[in-house]
C-alpha cells in the first residue's frame, strides 16, 4: 500500500534556519528507507502559503494556510509499505516525530 | 442434543479468527460464520457431527467462497479471487484442526490506530461473540450507533491497512499495553455499572476476565511467556470481581467497602487473584495493574475496615502516584492517610486537591465524609450536596441522598 506521511511541526523551530544535525538525520533517514520512499519534500513556511477556493464560480484567494494550527504542515514523504504497522514504523523514524507529529494517510487508489 | 448457544460462545472467536486469516476480510468471515451457525440449527437436529468445530469451519468456508464467486460473477471482477489462498477454493473436506488465530485477532482489534470505543466494541463482537445488540445494551447506546461504530472500525482496518498480525518484538510492549487497556476498560464498564438489574453489564466483568485468561493462554502458547503485567491485570479483575455480590443491597442501594459483608466475598477468586499477583510480583517490578491489584488484595485479606493495613495501602498508592501522577490516585491516597493519621491529616491532603478535582463528585463526597467524621455537620452537608449535584450515576446519587438524610437534611 502507499501511504503519505504528513509532517506537522512548529515551524518556529526552523525560523533561524535548518539545524545541521537534524538535516543530517533526515539524510540518514532517507538512506535507511530509500527502498520504501517514493517521494517527499520539505515545504516553505506557512507565511508563503496561499489558499484558493471557488464558490458559485467565483475564485476566492486568501493569504495564509487552510487552517491556523499549533503545528504546521512542513513536509511529506510518500512511501510504499506492506501495511499500516510498517508505515507507522517508518513515520516514527522521521526526525520531526520527536518534536511534532506525523499523520499517516493511506492513498486512495481509483480503479 | 448439543447446546448451540454454548458452542457459539466457545467457538465463535476461534472460528472467526481463522476465517479472517483465510479470507482477509472481517465482514465476509463474520457473515459466513453466522450462516454456518444458522445452517447448524437446521442440519444437526438430533445428530450433531463428530467434530462440530470442523463442521462449522468447513461450512463457513464454503459459504464464504460462494459469496466471493457470486460477487465475482455479478461484478465480473475475477481479480478479486487472486489474493485468496487457492487451497480454500479446492478443498471440500473440512480441516481436522482449525488454526487458532485469536492472538492476531486480539492485536488487530486493539490496534492503537483505532479509537477506544471502537476497540472495545470490536473485541467484544469478534472475540467475545457478543451480538451488536448486546454490546449496545451494555454500553447504553442505540443498536444503530453500535452497528455504525463496528462498521467504521472494520472499514478503518481495511482502508488504512491495519495488519492481521502479532506485532514484532520491538512493538510488543506498546501493543500489549493497548490490549490490556481495552480489557480493563471492558471490566470497568461492567464494574462501575453495579446495577443489580443490568445483568448484561455485569456480564462484561466476566467477559473481561475470560478474555484476559484467553490472552494469557495465547501469549504462553505463541510466545512462550506471559508478561507479569498480564497476570497482574487478571489478579486485579478477580480481586474486584470477588466483591460483586456485596456491593449492592437487595433494595438496590450502594454498599461501601467498609460496610460490605466480607463473608460473602468470593474466596476462590480472591485466592486465585492473590496467587497470580504474588507470582507476578516475584517476576518483575510492579506496574500500575500490580499496584492496584496489591491494594485490592490488602482489602480482600482483611477481616474488616478497622483491621485493614491502611499504612500499606498508603504506601501502595504512593508508588502508584510515582508511576502515574494523577489527582484521582492522590485522592485515594488521602482517604487512606485519613485512616492512618486521622481525619484532619486526610482532610488537609484532600483540600489540596480542590483545584484539579472541583468538578469531580467523588472529591466532594470524600471531603464530605471526612467532615462528617470530624463532626463538622454543616460543611459536610454542603459537600454532600455538591457531590450529589455532580453525580451522574443513579446509585451514587441515592447513596449521597441517604448520607444527607442521616445528617438531618432530607432530600426528595
Amino acid at each position: 500500500m502507499k501511504y503519505l506521511l504528513l509532517i506537522y511541526d512548529t515551524e518556529k523551530r526552523w525560523e533561524a534556519g535548518y539545524d545541521k544535525m537534524e538535516l543530517a538525520e533526515y539524510g540518514a533517514f532517507g538512506k535507511e528507507f530509500s527502498a520504501k520512499i517514493l517521494g517527499g519534500n520539505a515545504l516553505k513556511p506557512t507565511a508563503t502559503a496561499t489558499t484558493v477556493r471557488v464558490r458559485d464560480g467565483k475564485r476566492l484567494t486568501t493569504d495564509g494556510p487552510f487552517a491556523e494550527t499549533k503545528e504546521q504542515l512542513g513536509g511529506y514523504y510518500l512511501v510504499e509499505a506492506a501495511d499500516l504497522d510498517e508505515a507507522l514504523g517508518i513515520a516514527a523514524k522521521i526526525p520531526a516525530a520527536r518534536y511534532g507529529s506525523i499523520e499517516v494517510r493511506p492513498l486512495m487508489i481509483f480503479a | 442434543m448439543i447446546d448451540l448457544d454454548r458452542l457459539y460462545r466457545v467457538e465463535w472467536g476461534h472460528l472467526l479468527s481463522s476465517l479472517i486469516r483465510a479470507f482477509g476480510d472481517f465482514d465476509l468471515a463474520e457473515e459466513a460464520l453466522q450462516e454456518a451457525f444458522s445452517a447448524a440449527v437446521i442440519d444437526w437436529g438430533e445428530a450433531p457431527p463428530n467434530n462440530p468445530r470442523a463442521w462449522l469451519y468447513g461450512t463457513a468456508r464454503h459459504r464464504a467462497i460462494d459469496r466471493i464467486r457470486h460477487r465475482a460473477r455479478s461484478q465480473t471482477l475475477l481479480a478479486e479471487l487472486a489474493p485468496f489462498d487457492e487451497r480454500h477454493l479446492q478443498s471440500t473436506e473440512p480441516d481436522d484442526a482449525v488454526p487458532d488465530e485469536r492472538l492476531r485477532l486480539i492485536f488487530t482489534c486493539c490496534h492503537p490506530a483505532l479509537g477506544d470505543e471502537a476497540r472495545v466494541a470490536l473485541t467484544l463482537r469478534t472475540l467475545g461473540g457478543l451480538t451488536t445488540e448486546e454490546i449496545a445494551r451494555a454500553f447504553l447506546v442505540p443498536t444503530s450507533t453500535m452497528a455504525q461504530r463496528l462498521v467504521r472500525a472494520k472499514s478503518k482496518i481495511r482502508e488504512a491497512g491495519i495488519p492481521y498480525a502479532i506485532p514484532e518484538a520491538m512493538e510488543l510492549p506498546e501493543r500489549l499495553s493497548a490490549v490490556m487497556a481495552v480489557l480493563y476498560l471492558i471490566f470497568n464498564e461492567g464494574y462501575a455499572a453495579a446495577h443489580g438489574k443490568e445483568l448484561l453489564r455485569r456480564a462484561l466483568c466476566r467477559e473481561a476476565i475470560e478474555l484476559t485468561r484467553l490472552l494469557r493462554g495465547l501469549l504462553k502458547a505463541r510466545l512462550g511467556i506471559v508478561p507479569a503485567e498480564v497476570d497482574s491485570l487478571l489478579a486485579l479483575m478477580l480481586l474486584h470481581d470477588a466483591r460483586r455480590e456485596t456491593r449492592v443491597a437487595a433494595d438496590g442501594e450502594l454498599i461501601l467497602l467498609e460496610e460490605q459483608d466480607r463473608a460473602r466475598w468470593d474466596r476462590a477468586e480472591i485466592a486465585e487473584g492473590c496467587a497470580l499477583l504474588q507470582e507476578a510480583l516475584g517476576r518483575a517490578r510492579p506496574g500500575s495493574y500490580a499496584l492496584e491489584a496489591a491494594i485490592a488484595a490488602v482489602h480482600a485479606e482483611s477481616a474488616n475496615a478497622d483491621l485493614t493495613d491502611w499504612a500499606q495501602i498508603v504506601g501502595l498508592y504512593g508508588r502508584l502516584l510515582e508511576l502515574h501522577p494523577s489527582p484521582v490516585v492522590a485522592l485515594n491516597r488521602a482517604v487512606a492517610v485519613a485512616m492512618v493519621e486521622g481525619c484532619e491529616a486526610g482532610l488537609a491532603l484532600v483540600d489540596a486537591l480542590e483545584q484539579p478535582l472541583d468538578g469531580y463528585h467523588l472529591w466532594h463526597a470524600a471531603r464530605a465524609d471526612l467532615l462528617r467524621r470530624l463532626g463538622r455537620r454543616e460543611e459536610a452537608t454542603a459537600s454532600y450536596q455538591r457531590a450529589r449535584a455532580l453525580a451522574q450515576n443513579e446509585l451514587e446519587s441515592r447513596f449521597l441522598a441517604r448520607r444527607l438524610a442521616e445528617l438531618g437534611t432530607p432530600v426528595s
